[in-house]
């Protein structure tokens, strides 16, 4: 094969053994890789019904065609299982140098089954692989994993694991590859954690080939050309990283505010955006393999009781830990960052569960009996110390680990849980982004802004400018966004080129690097494939109708300052539409019309 | 010229390079390598440096290391090359190997003058310029550097 290398990787961690096993062209066809053919394997052999924290949960590392090439930032793979935040398929992204380096060694994709009976890692040296103890590297954190992984097997091998909140099944816990990207969303960590693996380690020195290679070479100039000219991707996004955002969304009022309570605008928003860390704490900017944005920022807090060196914070962390908490203490937000990344944790989740407690704690639901130290909008300190005891499931944190949802409904008040089946929203403010609330409230993983960036559109004006605040239209967009997405995320490369390129340039780079005909249709037609077969794992799991839809706060309290005051979200102006376009009945189920289309009896 | 103060640790030059010498991606086999201290957050893109006066060329016994007058890059000749891979151990830096998998020698040879890391580097950590140029850069951001602390005493 062209592009994927043919191979996959299956261990069953509860008897040990080890197989290395074609993978079907058919499939990979139809679902692309990454995201859609490792749901698909999922759903061909597990029971949808399990519980996710059970040995009967596998656990896919899988990359797509693209990835290890040199194709547009074609540096990433994902990690599915059936999620524990959720309940729905998880399907977290990840960058880095680790997807590449497993395909160099000869694999598209491991499928981990079953549970050791002690910690193991798997070390993996092109056609050598073996499972080893982890005993003596349980319980510690990233950082020292990766060291101590690289030590003992080879100073170039990449490492992928999980940190203590993955051991401790913290239901947001990542699994961090290459020191500190994360396979984020949904706990994918815990998952790893449940089945006592600690880490995958693989160095490879193998190739991955493709078909056209003359084609493959004019097909990825010309996109990379796009990208470095796009202001975006060429400008924005190196400069100043995601966090440009943070100034952006303030001041369209979509930047959500203490909870999403005071959303609106963040009087000191600019004290914690990326043109102030380019100013104060950033060492340099990083790229992932083969990128050529490199939103990546090595950041180093120098002194104060912040003090650390470490990467990030992104947008979502920048947001989460700043303006949802009520906090405009950049060292502080570096500092729960840094947590993040060497604990293994998912920013978004975590910081919207620690604003949601502080709410809590305003509102007099739980007091300092329960939490041990006062809690509050604005409290850095607090912050910063929930965001340590959550991965050792410490104090409060016991309760901060089991997200938002669990702990609002546990203290009575459910609906101060900013999340849409169960998984906290990101910082985008569906009030004042419509379509993004549209996106939300039917995204299969939940609350989720990466499978459906309405924020393109509606505030960036990319490919063109949308009324944020307007309901019109936004339901085709929604459906084509989250569609180009499936196909994106399943290829390998990054989310971010999509500012500069679109499915034409897409589909040039697949159809030379893999020699199938992956037309603009094709791609747009698997990507709705891989939607609708998610949607089907969540409807055989119990969700229905009245799971797509966003916290009561979204749709009955108006936003009450900055440009968009007085605005709620307007699902039912959007979802009858959305269902339809998408060739689902009134309930939201797929028709069986629609599911033969797509192959998906 | 290397910049390493400007390599984002993407390791774009490696993929290039591959795909330019061998027509896949295999960063085994790159001429360029990007040395990454991941958790310093630095990284240092390394390559031949065309030496003048090449230790490779003088310990090669068959004479199979031939400057190319045009680019200046020192060139393997592979049906010369008898593969004792002394020029490997004799090159001070490292920067040839050998590939086990095609059995040759892997050295840098400017991509006959369009080199192929500098062409995709996205920010500028390997550019192809003249010689001298370079050390006037250096010189030039050095002078500014000066220049300003002069103004200061001065003000």
């Amino acid at each position: 094969m062209y592009g994927w290398v043919g191979y996959i990787l299956r261990v069953n961690l509860t008897d040990g053994t080890i197989k290395k096993e074609a993978l079907d062209p058919v499939e990979a066809k139809n679902y692309i890789g990454a995201r859609g053919l490792g749901t698909r394997l999922w759903i061909k052999e597990c029971d949808p019904l399990i519980d996710p924290l059970s040995p009967e949960n596998n656990l896919i590392f899988m990359t797509g065609p693209l990835t290890g090439t040199l194709a547009t930032n074609a540096g990433r793979y994902n990690v599915i299982c059936k999620a524990p935040l959720t309940g729905a398929m998880a399907a977290s992204n990840s960058g880095g140098y680790w997807g590449p380096e497993l395909k160099y060694a000869g694999y598209d994709g491991i499928i981990f089954e079953g549970k050791a009976e002690k910690p193991v890692y798997l070390w993996i040296k092109d056609d050598q692989v073996e499972l080893r103890s982890a005993e003596h590297i349980w319980g510690k954190d990233v950082n020292e994993t990766t060291d101590t992984l690289k030590e003992e097997t080879d100073f170039d091998a990449r490492v992928a694991c999980i940190g203590p909140a993955g051991e401790n099944l913290v239901k947001f816990a990542c699994i961090i590859n290459d020191y500190t990207r994360a396979a984020g969303r949904s706990g994918v960590g815990a998952v790893m954690g449940s089945k006592n693996l600690k880490a995958v380690v693989v160095r490879g020195t193998g190739a991955v080939k493709v078909a056209d290679p003359d084609n493959f070479y004019a097909a990825l100039s010309k996109a990379r050309k796009m990208v470095a000219e796009h202001p975006v991707t060429g400008q924005g996004l190196p400069a100043y990283g995601t966090e440009i955002l943070i100034n952006i969304l303030d001041q369209s009022g979509g930047l959500p505010v203490n909870n999403f309570r005071d959303s609106g605008t963040f009087p000191n928003a600019d004290a914690t955006s990326g043109e102030t860390l380019a100013k104060t704490y950033l060492v340099r900017n990083k790229g992932c393999m083969g990128c050529s944005i490199g939103c990546g920022r090595i950041v180093n807090v120098p002194d104060g009781p912040y003090k650390g060196f470490g990467e990030g914070p992104e947008y979502e962390a920048g947001w989460s830990f700043g303006a949802d908490c009520g906090v405009d203490d950049l060292a502080a937000i570096i500092k729960a960052n840094n947590y993040c990344n060497e604990l293994g944790m998912d920013p978004i989740t975590l910081g919207s569960t620690i604003a949601c407690a502080f709410e809590l704690f305003e509102i007099g639901a739980i007091t300092e009996k329960e939490t041990g130290f006062p809690l509050g909008f604005g409290n850095a300190a607090a912050m910063v110390e929930l965001s340590r005891q959550a991965a050792y499931r410490e104090g409060f944190g016991n309760e901060i680990a089991e997200g938002s949802y669990r702990l609002a409904s546990k203290y009575g008040h459910p609906e101060l849980s900013m999340t849409c089946k169960k998984q906290e929203m990101a910082a985008y403010d569906p009030r004042v982004l419509q379509g993004m609330g549209l996106n939300y409230a039917t995204n299969n993983r939940g609350g989720c802004h990466v499978r459906g960036y309405m924020t393109s559109p509606e505030i960036l004006g990319i490919p063109e400018k949308l009324d944020n605040l307007a309901t019109e239209g936004k339901a085709g967009w929604t459906k084509t966004f989250q569609d180009l997405t499936a196909a994106v995320d399943s290829s390998g490369i990054c989310l971010f080129l999509t500012f500069a390129i679109g499915a034409p340039e897409l589909s040039e780079q697949m159809t030379a690097a893999t020699g199938i005909d992956f037309t603009v249709e094709e791609l747009l037609k698997a990507g709705e494939r891989i939607w609708n077969m998610e949607r089907l794992f969540n409807i055989t799991n119990g969700f229905t109708k009245k799971d797509d839809t966003l916290p009561p706060r979204m749709l009955k309290e108006p936003v009450k300052v900055g440009p968009a005051k007085g605005n709620v979200n307007r699902l039912e102006e959007m979802l009858p539409e959305y269902y339809k376009l998408r060739g689902w009945d009134e309930e939201g189920r797929p028709t069986p019309e629609k599911l033969k289309e797509l192959g998906l009896q | 010229m290397l910049n390493p103060e400007k390599c984002i640790s993407c390791r774009t030059c490696e993929l290039a390079c591959s795909f330019k010498h061998e027509r896949e991606f295999r960063p085994t086999a790159a001429r360029v390598n990007v040395l990454q201290f991941e958790k310093e957050g630095i990284s240092i893109p390394l390559m031949c440096l065309q030496c003048d006066n090449a230790a490779c060329e003088k310990v090669c016994p068959s004479g199979a290391l031939k400057r190319n007058e045009v680019t200046g890059a020192m060139v393997v000749d592979d049906a010369k090359c008898i593969r004792c891979k002394m020029c490997v151990q004799a090159c001070p830096f490292g920067n040839i190997a050998y590939d086990p998998a095609k059995r040759c020698i892997l050295r840098c040879d400017l991509c006959d003058g369009d080199p192929q890391c500098a062409k995709f580097c996205p920010f500028g950590a390997i550019t192809y310029v003249e010689a001298n140029s370079g050390t006037l850069a250096k010189k030039r951001a050095y002078a500014a550097k000066m220049k300003e602390a002069l103004q200061e005493v001065t003000k």
